[in-house]
């Protein structure tokens, strides 16, 4: 037992931190470091959905049930695993159409209708109030159960001025005025509350985690120890299977996973921090794995709490739904026992704040405001600022509802369990589930459908559930419940139809479930969908197959900037508009806000807007008062859908021609370079060949002139002269036949003979021919020959031609006197080699790279000059790589050059040519 | 007093060549086999008149008109370029670095001679 100041001190100190942990959240967003940026921060506040229930009714159930306390974990795992498009289709529409409750969701998507609005409102406030009365509940035990002797029963405050859950209550509704409902924002975030969630988020986890640990090894030696002593107890034993002593029930598995899955995804807490207080999708992708490991790790010592309970006082002993705090405080461990209690304190606020500012939200937007918009004081031809009045009802709403909870609470308080209240709440919020999932995803749901479902789900929730429920705490004669309504068995509330074999949350949520959807379903189908219909419907399914800019606008008609900016100033306040609009112009390129065009996009956008502040129903009555607008039709809206998926197709088809054009320009562009290029490099040609031409001529012209013009020219000068005439005539018929040959081997008209070659006998060949000239120069001529070769595959004169011109080449670079030409052959793996290796002045490494380039002579240092053609070397290299060769050069200067080729071996029939390399020895 | 013509070619039968022609017209006839030869021999000869050939190893005869003519001392040397590249981009080029004539090869011997006379302000 701990003092009473204690827990209420230690309470409060936690909640002022809780308040400084959303000050520091919503300075940082001011300052523009947002925290909820982070997607820990957003998967970390989906945990919202582990409450006070979870905290301690789930070790409650498990000590009652077993492992039935699972499938409220299992569901919402499957949520986010399987059900993550949803969520994020869910997040989109929301963002593109600024909704910002479920109830505005359903009537935004109906049509924007007001009705639909104040039914999904009605059903929330009524199946919301037990559920917060629940956490305030698990706070009063909780604290009960810390202040007084153990096993005792809590005294039950007599005045409520003295009991402490009031103030707590009134402390969250102050807290929620602060951080959920402080300034009015069309999107509806609150960085600081969603920062105190993700904090308690964390605290309750690492409280119960705390717990755990000690009742499975402190108490305990392991878990594994609890239920092996939990199975030697008969009374526990049962607890321990699925199937505890009876067939597995399927359906009511089933049921339940059903049921927390929608719950998961439709509770207005839920919907509120994930799909709302949402600031980027690709958030989502961190809470697919986050939030349920994080069920995962909470759920992770329930039954070992539970069954060490059960275990250590004795069955029947002590409330389970306590155990969490009962088991430490008996072990004396009063640390653990009050983090154990900040840990479901922690839980259960975290929950009300949530609910509580989403459901104050739809309150506000969804029933006060259109009676509110219906006075003439503040209705549609008033034109007060309604700001402070919209915060004012916001703030009177949380008040409420947190009263109404408290009430429910001192009411009903000890009459039910903690769990059986928490599954009522989630089927109620599961009627939800065929309008919104229908309205997603089917185009044909209808405003009187999505009515005459919720109409039928929640009535058949009320008498199946809700009535019962009541009956059994005593508040109503509970005759109907034992007889049926009238009397008639039929009607009985828990075996509806003679329908029975299941417990009452499952008969229930069968019922409810069938009911609404048949409901919606043959309602919808009934009549076809009306023009407002048709465009929402349109809007939300296609969502993700539009974006902003062709999005198609359904709307036709006048409107006034000077209309339409003060009737957002009336919701969002005067600046705030001002701002938004002069934004929009900027948009537009417009400078000032008066020129805006009062078109179809403007009232789409005001609406917009406005929706965030007052939901899309009020927003679009509001709207169309003060613009001339012309009712459409369902022909109008299919024609505006045509025009912008026209409109879609033309920009994508001109984006698509604009692309193409571009990549025929680039292509046009290259080929013009390649062809620019091409003239470029025969005109070079043209003018080589024309200066090589010309040089040989130019001596030629110019002696024979001398000897034309003196008749007395001696005889040896004649001679002379003569000599040299006749070589550069040589010279230019090489020229000519070099340049016709290599212009055949370009243009891939040259005749090739292919044989096998034997390349030593060419070599021998070709030196056996200017072995003279070498001699005449005195340069001495070496063959180094292998005895035998394989052959090669080529056209013997082709080749007789390039060994002639690497050896004539080498002679010319050759000293006189003490020249010195090496002709190796040899054999490699690639093909046979040939290299030719003079003792001349050598190649300078930057000019060795063009020697193979036409026209290009390279000059020894003796400025002695061959007199070549410059397109020896050019062909020689062709006819090799012509014959699956290479060609190459190797210099330093000063130490001559050697030229090489290799050729490839040639093939025979079909063996490889290593074989044949080897079969020629044989 | 017998003027000094230098012949600048790499082509040693265009140099047999036109040294025979050059000497027989009664000039002192100086040889060169490159560009920066050619500029060796113009410095320390002074001939009167080069007959400069544009496609030479070391230094073209572009290079070597265009040292000539920024040389304090040595711009006053006639230049007469020979070209076997016919091309007007060629002519054009070799004028604007400041050759005095022009001739593409093959040429004509007695033009040549004329040309050579003309320059240097002989009569023909």
């Amino acid at each position: 037992m701990l003092p009473a100041y204690l827990v209420i001190g230690v309470s409060f100190a936690y909640l002022a931190l809780l308040f400084a942990v959303a000050h520091w959240g919503d300075r940082r967003a001011a300052a523009g470091r947002s925290v909820i940026g982070s997607p820990w921060v957003y998967a970390l506040s989906i945990a919202v959905y582990c409450t006070a229930w979870t905290y301690f009714g789930s070790v409650g159930r498990a000590a009652t049930a077993g492992v039935w306390f699972f499938p409220i974990y299992l569901g919402p795992m499957l949520a986010m695993l399987l059900g993550w498009m949803v969520v994020r289709k869910m997040i989109r529409i929301a963002k593109t159409y600024r909704i910002t409750s479920i109830a505005d969701l359903i009537a935004s998507r109906y049509g924007k209708s007001p009705a639909l609005a104040g039914l999904v409102t009605l059903i929330t406030v009524v199946g919301i109030v037990p559920y917060i009365a629940l956490q305030l509940k698990a706070v009063a035990s909780g604290y009960a159960v810390l202040t007084s002797p153990l096993g005792q029963p809590a005294p039950i405050a007599t005045g409520w001025w003295l009991d402490s859950t009031l103030y707590v209550a009134l402390f969250l509704a102050g807290f929620t005025m602060v951080f959920g409902a402080r300034h009015l924002d069309s999107t509806e975030r609150h960085e600081g509350m969603v920062a105190a969630i993700a904090f308690e988020s964390v605290v309750k986890l690492l409280a119960f985690l705390a717990v755990g640990v000690f009742a499975s090894f402190v108490l305990f030696s392991s878990p594994a120890a609890i239920f092996e002593q939990a199975r030697s107890v008969e009374s526990l034993r049962d607890l321990l299977s699925f199937r505890q002593g009876e067939s597995f029930a399927y359906v009511q598995w089933a049921g339940m996973t059903v049921l927390a899955m929608f719950a998961a995804l439709f509770l207005p807490r839920q919907f509120q921090v994930m799909v709302v207080e949402n600031v980027d999708e690709r958030h989502l992708r961190r809470a697919v794995w986050v939030f349920p490991l994080y069920l995962l790790l909470i759920n992770l010592f329930v039954l070992p709490i539970a069954f060490a309970g059960l275990l250590y006082f004795g069955p029947g002993r002590m409330d389970p739904e306590n155990f969490v705090l009962s088991l430490p405080l008996a072990e004396g461990h009063t640390v653990l026992a009050l983090a154990a209690f900040v840990g479901g304190l922690s839980a259960a606020t975290g929950m009300v704040i949530v609910e509580a500012t989403a459901v104050s939200t739809m309150v506000c937007n969804d029933l006060i405001m259109p009676l509110l918009l219906r006075m003439k004081r503040f209705g549609v031809r008033s034109s007060g600022d309604l700001t402070g009045l919209l915060l004012g009802i916001r703030r009177a709403a949380i008040l409420g509802i947190m009263l109404l909870g408290y009430l429910y609470y001192r009411l009903a308080g000890e009459a039910y369990a903690l769990v059986s209240i928490g599954l009522i709440s989630f089927a109620a919020v599961a009627q939800f589930a065929p309008a919104i999932l229908g309205g997603m995803y089917w185009r044909g749901g209808t405003r009187s459908g999505a009515l005459a479902g919720l109409l039928c789900g929640f009535g058949f929730w009320v008498y199946t559930l809700m009535l019962p429920s009541l009956a059994k705490s005593g508040w109503l004669d509970d005759g109907f419940l034992r007889d049926g309504l009238f009397g008639l068995a039929l009607l009985k509330p828990e075996a509806f139809l003679g329908l029975s074999g299941m417990d009452g949350l499952t008969h229930s949520l069968f019922w409810s479930l069938l009911a609404n959807l048949l409901a919606y379903v043959g309602v919808s189908l009934w009549r076809a969908p009306s023009a407002a219909e048709t465009s929402q419907a349109l809007l939300f399914v296609d969502v993700f197959r539009r974006t902003a800019g062709t999005n198609p606008v359904f709307w036709e008609g006048k409107a006034q900037v000077s209309a339409l900016l003060p009737l957002a100033g009336r919701f969002l306040g005067a600046q705030a508009a001002q701002r938004l609009f002069a934004d929009y112009a900027q948009r537009l390129g417009l400078t000032r806000v008066e020129d805006i065009p009062g078109d179809a996009r403007l009232v789409q956008f005001v609406e917009t807007q406005l929706a965030g502040a007052i939901g899309s129903a009020s927003a679009r009555v509001m709207v169309a008062s003060v613009v001339e607008e012309e009712a459409l039709d369902l022909d109008d809206v299919l024609r505006i859908l045509d025009e912008a998926s026209q409109l879609r197709a033309y920009s994508h088809a001109l984006e698509e021609k604009s692309h193409s054009l571009e990549l025929a320009t680039a292509e046009l562009r290259e080929a013009n370079q390649k062809l620019k290029s091409l003239d470029h490099m025969k005109d070079d040609f043209m003018s080589s060949v024309t200066h090589e031409l010309r040089t040989p001529l130019t001596s030629i012209r110019a002696l024979s002139e001398l000897m034309r013009d003196d008749e007395n020219m001696d005889v040896a000068q004649r001679q002379r002269f003569l000599g040299i005439i006749v070589t550069e005539a040589e010279r230019l018929s090489r020229l000519v036949n070099q340049v016709l040959d290599m212009a055949k081997i370009e243009a891939g008209r040259a005749d090739w003979h292919s044989t096998e070659v034997n390349l030593r006998e060419v070599v021998e060949q070709v030196a056996g021919s200017v072995r003279e000239s070498f001699r005449e120069r005195g340069v001495a001529l070496d063959l180094v020959l292998p005895a035998s070769l394989p052959p090669v595959r080529a056209d013997a004169d082709r080749l007789t031609q390039v060994v002639l011109n690497l050896l004539s080449n080498a002679l010319k670079y050759a000293p006189h006197a003490q020249g010195r030409v090496v002709v190796r052959l040899g054999d490699a793996p690639e093909g046979l080699t040939l290299e030719v290796q003079d003792n001349g002045p050598g190649i300078a490494p930057d000019q060795q790279a063009v020697v193979f380039e036409k026209f290009r002579q390279v000059s020894g240092d003796d400025h002695y000059r061959p007199g070549g053609t410059g397109l020896g070397l050019p062909i020689s290299r062709q006819i090799v790589e012509h014959f699956g060769g290479r060609m190459w050069l190797r210099s330093t200067p000063g130490q001559g050059a050697t030229f090489g080729f290799s050729l490839p071996h040639a093939r025979t029939g079909m063996t490889d040519q290593h074989n044949s390399t080897q079969s020629e020895g044989t | 007093m017998i003027k000094k013509i230098l012949i600048a070619d790499d082509e040693p039968n265009i140099l047999i060549s036109l040294e025979f022609l050059m000497k027989r017209e009664g000039y002192e006839v100086l040889l060169a086999r490159d560009g920066q030869e050619a500029m060796d021999v113009i410095a320390r000869e002074r001939p009167a008149l080069v007959l400069l050939d544009v496609m030479m190893p070391v230094k073209s005869g572009f290079d070597v008109c265009h040292e000539l003519r920024a040389s304090e001392g040595l711009r006053d040397t006639l230049v007469l370029m020979l070209t076997a590249k016919g091309r007007d981009t060629d002519v054009a080029k070799g004028l604007a670095l400041g050759a005095n004539a022009y001739m593409t090869k093959p040429f004509s011997t007695k033009e040549l001679v004329q040309k050579v006379r003309e320059m240097l302000g002989e009569s023909a």
